[in-house]
């Protein structure tokens, strides 16, 4: 499997690799969607720190996989934008809906446990 | 255009290798890395159109100059359907494969020159420019 | 004799004779140029050293344009010369008057060579002007050029110092814009900002436009996706002095501004950004609002 997924306590982690394949994103999202399920995981953490660009094909997925993971049960979080890659998903018009973006791994597993504890509200 | 780049477009693979070969362009140009992104992203949605909707093509690339400025033009070309309504399709949201629609509008938006030019059975190209800043 | 009947052949013939002659006299010619250049008071500056090595080099590369017919010499050693940063420790008067300095040299040296044929006078200035005339085009060019270089990189420069993202705390970025912006400037504003969210972690943005007098739809919109890009990075940010002239302008243009999150000004702002983060409003955030103010 090219984008590994990692286990840490009730959360999973999705490491995106460089550019990945079509491919590659569609099994990552099987993958998630039932490991959500079998590990009965609270979050995911979907790392994208890695991709140098991310245009409408993978905005759209990120987007697909992210509401997959709600309707499993899970809270979704896209953690790792890039600096340039925001600035042009905004000027070409992407956005990531209502899900929910942090800096990094770290502060995308802080605000899983946050909402996790203390509900929506306080986020 | 000078040092014109060919780079054919016949599968998604074909997508990432002229990204690649675009920011490598970008860099000689000395463009910013938030120009390179912007321009890497622009190409990605044109490599893209030509997977899913003519199925094979081209991606040209090149630079250009006019009297006082430096820039990058791309030149993504195929043999595929064509575009019936370009008006309708360059609209933010419109698409017919229940895509984001926003591939041909967006790449307006991010370059500073954009034209297409399209034929029902004929096929589509799409010229986008790209100046370096002052 | 009249351009007609003078073939191509003997104007080959007499640019051959001028360069053989500039070749000869390039010891005593230099001298004289160098000499002239000092009484003018064009050297100034420059060590002899230098000013032996560059006269050197330019005295020989006019006499090769003037063989060869082509400007490419001149123009890569008016390139090499930018490159060192000679161009830019020199006046216009010095580098320009060089020049026409040596063309009056060269020119001088000729008369003194034909003053006996005047037709042979007449056709070698007929070769020798234009090649002259073509060296100061090259050279004023690259002056030029060089100077635009310069003053665009002080544009940078007072760009980048004209808007400082300030961090108040962990977490908590300031960004003060002050003047009016175009759109490449609120782009340039918007990538630094993004860059400055990165570098310091910073959960929370707070951006004052007190300081700017016109706000259109254009900028209204960069204002827009300069939150957006921010929150896709995982920060909020909160607008602050929006004055009365600029919010009814947003509201009459119909700018959607529900993204929006404003607060009447910078101290509000900061609280708010405070509340966000999880802070007690303290007293750091009034002290910089106060000092911001003033
Ligand atoms: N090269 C092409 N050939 C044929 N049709 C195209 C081409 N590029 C774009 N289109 C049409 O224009 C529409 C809008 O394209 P785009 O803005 O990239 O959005 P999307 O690809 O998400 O649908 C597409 O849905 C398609 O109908
Ligand atoms: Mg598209």
């Amino acid at each position: 499997m090219s984008i590994p997924i990692l286990r840490q306590g009730s959360y999973l982690i999705a490491s995106i690799q460089s550019s990945p394949s079509d491919s590659e994103w569609r099994e990552m999202g099987q993958q998630l969607a039932e490991r959500v399920g079998k590990l009965r995981s609270r979050g995911v953490v979907v790392d994208v720190t890695v991709l140098d660009l991310i245009d409408s094909f993978a905005a759209r997925t990120l987007r697909e996989i992210a509401q997959t993971v709600k309707l499993r049960g899970a809270e979704p979080v896209i953690v790792g934008i890039q600096p340039d890659v925001a600035f042009s998903m905004v000027q070409l018009g992407l956005t990531l809906g209502d899900i929910e973006t942090e800096l990094d791994l770290e502060e995308g597993m802080a605000m899983l446990d946050a909402i996790l504890r203390d509900g929506r509200t306080n986020v | 255009m000078s040092e014109e780049t060919r780079i054919l477009i016949r599968s998604e693979y074909d997508i990432v290798t002229a990204r690649q070969q675009v920011r490598e362009l970008c860099m000689t140009l000395h463009f910013s890395s938030g120009e390179q992104t912007l321009v890497a992203t622009c190409v990605s949605e044109l490599a893209r159109n030509i997977v899913e909707y003519a199925g094979s093509g081209e991606i040209i690339t090149g630079l250009t100059r006019n009297t006082d400025e430096e820039g990058i033009v791309i030149i993504a070309e195929d043999k595929g359907p064509g575009i019936p309504n370009i008006e309708l399709a360059m609209k933010d949201g419109y698409s017919t494969s229940k895509g984001l629609g926003l591939g041909l509008p967006g790449s307006k938006r991010i370059m500073d020159e954009f034209a297409i030019v399209s034929k029902t059975g004929k096929g589509t190209t799409v010229t986008v420019k790209k100046w370096k800043k002052p | 004799m009249d351009k007609g009947r003078r073939g191509k052949g003997n104007t080959e013939g007499l640019r051959q004779e001028l360069v053989t002659h500039f070749r000869g006299e390039r010891n005593s010619l230099r001298r004289e140029w160098v000499h002239q250049m000092t009484a003018k008071r064009l050297l100034e500056g420059m060590t002899p050293q230098e000013t032996e090595a560059e006269a050197a080099t330019i005295y020989d590369t006019c006499v090769e344009c003037l063989e060869t017919a082509h400007y490419d010499s001149a123009e890569a050693y008016a390139k090499k010369m930018a490159e060192r940063g000679v161009l830019r420790g020199m006046t216009s008067e010095q580098i320009l008057g060089g020049m026409l300095t040596l063309r009056d040299v060269y020119g001088r040296s000729l008369f003194g060579k034909y003053h006996t044929d005047m037709a042979r006078l007449a056709a070698a200035l007929d070769v020798y002007e234009p090649v002259a005339n073509n060296i100061l085009a090259v050279v004023a060019m690259a002056f030029i050029r060089e100077r635009e270089n310069v003053v665009r990189q002080q544009q940078e420069a007072i760009r980048e110092l004209s808007t400082p993202v300030l961090q108040v705390r962990e977490g908590l970025l300031i960004l003060p814009i002050i003047g009016l912006i175009d759109s490449l400037r609120a782009k340039q504003l918007t990538e630094q900002l993004l860059h400055a969210i990165r570098t310091n972690r910073a959960k929370a943005v707070v951006i004052d436009i007190t300081g700017v007098p016109a706000v259109d739809s254009k900028i209204a919109n960069h204002l827009l996706q300069t939150v957006d890009a921010a929150r896709l990075m995982g920060a909020r940010v909160i607008v602050t002095g929006l004055s009365p002239d600029v919010a009814q302008a947003l509201v009459y243009i119909g700018v959607d501004l529900t993204r929006l999150k404003t607060v009447g000004d910078l101290q509000g702002g900061i609280e708010e950004a405070d509340k966000f983060l999880g802070y007690k409003v303290d007293m750091v955030g009034s002290t910089i609002a106060a000092a911001m103010k003033g």
